[in-house]
């Protein structure tokens, strides 16, 4: 019998059924977009744009959702984000180092990170409390820094933020004949690595199936012998980092900075998170449907610019209906699967 | 009145310690900075009223629209252990509608003003019905939910008054926003005072407390004694959709006009404190809308102090930022816990200093 | 016999605030044996194992394993000295597979080989006999197996002691019986064993020796065979069994010839098929079965708990619909749920209000119950039901189990229901207070209320029940009064008549 039984093929577990309904999703949809729009949707370098402008987020997403698969919450992550730009800017601006400008970021994302999660896990006050905290105090010392937009002024980095990956057999034909390869800049290939970092870490490592122990039921990781205080500080320190990974990034990617620089950031990154197919509740997700969800939601962007509708309200609009719509569809969805499942 | 206080556990005034302790705690700061900070005076306004003035009076004023938002917070915390992200949106949304129909007749009039603040009450209260809606029915985490809102809330604010921000003049919003001929104390003050005696009489002649509570904590034992979990949690959010307009058109009528923009912009995180500051959990369950009402003022005493030391209104926020954690901090179970360890140990070593 | 202590704990003590919880409490386990943990609840018994388990730090006391001093902060450190603890309630994580399971939170390398694992679940799981595959997710499987799942990781382990603490309550008797198979395994094996159980027959089925417990105190330690199944009532209870004999004198009822008061034709819900089913004023009825049998899912459709998908109901002879709760509770049925936890208490409220809510509830939105009311309902019930709590204010969250239990049959008995339905109104609750809730129901019974009485202990139903309905797969496959209200006709009829 038991042979019988190794053969069937385990049913997609939740994770991987949410993350399936939004790949095909945002496929079905840039299918669309190609069909109908056409324009900047048949040329590759479009993907590529989408990349190159939505690198930064990726990376909050990706640390975001290391934090929601534990069970917890982390909005401090667009306010951290700005602070590193702004910092970085104004450290590179007094000429200094670019590989100490990263070191600067990383320091400031890892700082956050510490005492979020020392705050969160020993001293065990609410995430939200905790982070909106740091938000606050991101956004404070951002502006403390700097009230005016300021820009970067220096040579060295200027090379780097203008290093593009080309990829000539990905590229097109313009009007005038010449072949326009695609480009990619460097931050989209550091969102990649982090990527494949993070998920290996949540798929291989003890570690990152701690997070989802512990996200799924706290209580009974805590019997099962996981140390969760430190898992759960450690979700926070991945988050910090990768923030201020994410402002380096953006900051090749604008080379300039300002108050506002990364505005609602913390929320677009829940929304790719949702939408790839995280509960906030914990223990279900993974960064591979982060990585789709923040697609599909920048593409929505880009189809609402592209079909003439240029008022900026019209983006939050649809943003807003798109989100609606992948919720209750995998409140849908799981609703319907729980019943299934009790039957 | 005493009885309850003998009931209440060891700390003395329960779940309202830290708010208080912080309203001491900024009292004292201030008045050892500035004795003279918390004194009022009496001055007149253009209008020629005689109304009251002073740093305590602005304190108290400006929190109102926080300090209207936070029960009604209090209420959707308690019930459905999350919190709308989308009351800044949402009173965007009330105050374009407040204006609008303002704006649709040919002179304001306290008729007018009232139907205005009655479609306006609606519109909210059918927002927040949305809201409860997947909430209550969809079972969605009530910050997901009203994420939806939060992305696109203002922009349909925007919407309504086709993208302009249309001032309205006239004695009687003037009069909502700041004083009332003959009442020396600001009318949004007033309005607190009559939303909360509201809510006190909602709590009296209703189950309405015991009901959100227990929904709160157990939603499957809550369904098993009868109760309609799923009107419950919509109600919490068509309150709390009351309470929006009210704070939205309070927003509006402080400046004769609707900017859809930064009309009570951030407010949603500072609502959200509140509650926490008041002690209550934002995991749902017990609660207590005066300790909300006391964050919410806590929030904007620290804001007013921080002004007071000649702190720009960018920077505000990094040094709130610190007093919040400090007031968790505080309030955190753990470091209660050790800090009560350590006393009783220094407490026995004492004891043992004076046997010796 | 082996003689010598695998684990030994001496002198213990532990306060929590205003309780003395234990005080000076011994307890040693031998190698290779099962050792039961007795007494009533609130006697220790989980206080004690959670130091064991590091969930609870001891105020004084030493613990031996092997005959060496071990310190156990946390659950880790329970792990690393060879013990390992399976829990009434599920401790797994739904959202990962069976394999990650039993793997999770152990030593072992940073990586984590998900295959390795699966190869070694499935082994383990084979070995054991448990029905499940290491690359399912824990969520889809039975309570009972989870259960299992949790015994596999422990035996993975290779545990020097294995604490059960009610490993039973959620499994039929075929599972007892695969689990106590297992557990005789484990001792042959060398394994030191800590059962904790509420079911008297299965201490005397398994165990070699048996420690009891009394207000945070040891009574003694007694070989098992020593020491008869009245005894040791009397030891976990501190008296006389005059109360046992006493209940047995209600007892032996005859069948009531009142009015009927419930009847329902064809009533299903989502959770059941359709039933017929009725019940007279002053009688005391039961559903039986094995766990999954479909006794709790028919008396939640009775109390429309479940979607109510079908059926005609009249009370009184007068027909109703009843698809909510409050529809029932409006036709004077109250319902004590199955799990108290879950569905039961109001944790974080006081016993006042715990007591309150449904005639709150019944009273309607716009009436409600005034404070000085309120306190005088919940300290009459109070004093009426005998409930420990330090006053009408406490949480109800602080109580020990019976008690709680207690509080939701007060919240029932306030709404004076005609007809009131409780569902294992004496899982996991001590002897005292069984006999107590037993007492009532027959009580009630001569007060003219109906009571549908569930319990997975039949003694206890044969003794309040005068009419016994037997349910297998989700079906009613007969009906018992009379004569037939015995044991071994119960256990053949469920069985389907096949069995002896």
């Amino acid at each position: 019998m038991n042979e019988n039984v190794k053969k069937k093929r385990e049913p997609l577990n939740d994770t991987q059924l949410l993350m399936t309904i939004t790949i095909c999703i945002f496929i079905v949809m840039y299918l669309l977009a190609m069909a109908l729009l056409k324009g900047g949707f048949l040329h590759a370098q479009q993907i590529f744009d989408l990349l190159n402008d939505n690198a930064s987020l990726i990376i909050v997403s990706c640390g975001l959702t290391v934090v929601m698969i534990g069970g917890g919450i982390d909005i401090s992550v667009g306010a951290v984000t700005s602070l590193v730009v702004m910092s970085c800017i104004l450290y590179l601006n007094k000429g200094g180092n670019v590989l100490l400008a990263l070191m600067l970021a990383l320091g400031i994302g890892l700082a956050f990170g510490l005492v979020h999660g020392f705050l969160i896990s020993y001293l065990e006050i609410q995430p939200f409390i905790v982070t909106l905290a740091g938000m606050f105090f991101a956004r404070g010392m951002t502006t403390i820094l700097s009230v005016n937009p300021q820009k970067v002024d220096h040579e060295g980095f200027e090379t780097l933020r203008n290093t593009k990956i080309e990829i000539p057999w990905l590229g097109y034909v313009a009007k005038n004949g010449n072949l326009v390869p695609a480009r990619m800049e460097l931050g989209v290939v550091i969102a990649f690595f982090c990527i494949i970092v993070v998920f290996v870490i949540l798929m291989f490592h003890r570690l990152g199936r701690n997070f989802y122990a512990m996200g799924g039921n706290q209580q009974s990781a805590l019997m099962l012998g996981i140390n969760v205080k430190k898992t759960r500080f450690l979700s926070y320190i991945i988050s910090g980092l990768l923030s201020g990974i994410s402002g380096f990034v953006l900051m090749m990617h604008t080379g300039a900075g300002n108050a506002t620089n990364a505005a609602g950031m913390e929320m677009n990154a829940i929304a790719s998170s949702i939408i790839g197919g995280t509960l906030l509740t914990g223990g279900v997700g993974n960064v591979a449907g982060t990585f789709f969800g923040t697609m599909t939601l920048t593409t929505i962007k880009k189809i609402v610019v592209s079909s003439g509708l240029k008022d900026p309200w019209w983006q939050s609009i649809t943003t807003g209906g798109m989100l609606c719509f992948f919720i209750l569809l995998q409140s849908i969805v799981l609703g319907k699967r729980q019943k299934k499942k009790k039957a | 009145m005493k009885e309850n206080l003998k009931k209440m556990p060891k700390g003395g005034l329960g779940q309202l310690t830290i708010p208080v302790i912080a309203v001491a705690l900024l009292v004292i700061f201030n008045l050892i900075r500035d004795p003279g900070f918390f004194s009022i005076s009496i001055t007149h306004n253009n209008y020629g009223n005689a109304v009251l003035a002073g740093n305590l009076i602005s304190i108290i004023n400006g929190a109102s629209e926080l300090a209207i938002l936070a029960i009604g917070m209090t209420l959707v915390t308690a019930a459905t252990k999350g919190q709308d992200i989308s009351v800044g949106a949402a009173a965007a949304i009330a105050g374009s509608v407040f204006v609008k129909v303002l704006k649709s007749g040919a002179d304001i009039t306290g008729g007018t003003v009232i139907l205005a603040f009655i479609c306006a009450c609606i519109v909210a209260m059918i927002f927040g019905a949305f809201n409860g809606t997947l909430v209550a029915v969809f079972n969605i985490q009530p910050m997901i939910a009203t994420l939806i809102l939060y992305t696109c809330g203002r922009s349909i604010a925007y919407w309504i008054n086709g993208g302009a921000t249309p001032t309205v003049t006239s004695p009687i919003i003037n009069a909502i926003g700041s004083f009332a001929p003959g009442i020396p104390i600001p009318m949004p003050v007033i309005i607190v005072i009559v939303v909360a005696i509201l809510f006190k009489l909602l709590f009296h002649f209703t189950s309405l407390e015991i009901l959100t509570q227990s929904v709160g904590i157990n939603q499957s034992a809550a369904r098993l004694n009868g109760i309609n979990t799923t009107f419950i949690k919509l109600l919490s959010f068509i309150l709390l959709g009351c309470c929006v307009s009210v704070a939205g058109i309070i927003g509006v009528s402080r400046l004769g006009l609707i900017n859809h923009e930064t009309l009570l912009l951030d407010v949603e995180m500072d609502a959200i404190l509140a509650v926490a500051i008041g002690g209550n959990s934002l995991g749902g369950g017990k609660f207590k809308i005066s300790g909300s009402i006391i964050g919410a003022y806590v929030i904007q005493m620290l804001t007013i102090t921080l002004y007071a030391m000649k702190v720009s209104s960018t920077d505000v926020k990094a040094y709130k930022a610190i007093v919040i954690v400090l007031l968790v901090v505080i309030g955190s179970p753990v470091v209660k816990e050790r800090f009560e360890k350590l006393m009783k140990k220094r407490k026995a070593l004492l004891k043992g200093g004076e046997k010796a | 016999m082996q003689e010598r202590a695998l684990l030994e704990m001496r002198g213990i003590k532990k306060r929590f605030p205003g309780v003395r919880a234990l005080h000076n409490v011994d307890f040693t386990l031998r190698k290779g044996e099962i050792h039961a943990l007795m007494g009533e609840n609130g006697a220790g018994k989980s206080t004690l194992i959670k130091i064991l388990t590091g969930v609870y730090q001891m105020d004084e006391g030493n613990v031996y394993v092997d005959g060496e001093a071990v310190a156990i902060h946390s659950p880790q450190d329970a792990q690393n000295t060879g013990i390992s603890t399976v829990y009434q309630e599920i401790t797994l994580c739904p959202n990962l597979t069976v394999a990650e399971n039993m793997f999770i939170g152990r030593e072992g390398g940073a990586f984590v080989n998900q295959k390795e694992y699966r190869k070694r679940a499935d082994e383990q799981l084979q070995n054991l006999g448990i029905p499940a595959r290491g690359a399912q997710m824990l969520g889809s499987c039975s309570l009972a197996v989870q259960q299992m799942v949790a015994i596999a990781r422990a035996v993975d382990m290779q545990c020097k002691v294995l604490i059960l603490d009610e490993p039973t309550s959620s499994l039929d008797d075929k599972e007892v019986n695969m689990l106590f198979g297992l557990m005789r395994d484990l001792k042959s094996k060398g394994v030191g064993i800590i059962f904790v159980t509420h079911f008297l027959e299965q201490v005397y089925e398994v165990s070699d020796r048996i420690t009891v417990l009394r207000n945070g105190e040891l009574v003694g330690e007694y070989l098992t065979e020593d020491l008869p199944q009245v005894q040791l009532v009397a030891k976990m209870m501190g008296k006389s069994l005059d109360e046992l004999s006493d209940l047995e004198e209600i007892g032996s009822r005859e069948a009531v010839a009142g009015e009927v008061f419930y009847e329902a034709e064809g009533l299903a819900s989502e959770e059941t098929n359709p039933f017929n089913f009725s019940i007279r004023k002053g009688e005391v009825n039961g559903f039986t079965g094995l766990l999954g049998s479909g006794r709790s899912e028919s008396v939640r459709a009775i109390f429309g708990a479940d979607k109510v998908t079908g059926g005609k109901v009249n009370i009184n002879g007068k027909e109703v619909k009843i698809s909510r709760p409050i529809d029932a509770m409006k036709s004077g049925i109250g319902y004590l749920a199955e799990d108290r936890k879950r569905d039961g208490i109001i944790a974080d409220l006081s016993v006042r209000e715990n007591i309150i809510l449904a005639l709150q509830v019944m009273n309607g939105f716009f009436k409600p119950i005034s404070r000085s009311e309120s306190e005088a309902f919940a300290d009459e019930y109070i004093k009426a039901l005998k409930i420990k709590t330090a006053s009408s204010e406490t949480p109800v969250g602080s109580l020990s189990g019976g008690n709680q239990q207690k509080v939701i049959l007060a919240r029932w008995l306030l709404t004076h229901p005609d007809y009131l339905i409780l569902d294992e109104p004496t899982r996991g609750i001590d002897v005292g207070t069984k006999l107590e809730i037993q007492k009532l129901v027959l009580q009630l019974a001569k007060e003219g209320v109906s009571v549908t009485f569930i319990s997975s202990e039949v003694e206890e139903m044969l003794r309040t029940c005068s009419r016994l309905i037997v349910m297998r797969d989700r079906h009613i496959v007969g009906e018992l009064k009379g004569q037939d209200l015995n044991q071994a006709q119960v256990m053949k009829t469920i069985a389907g008549g096949e069995a002896e």
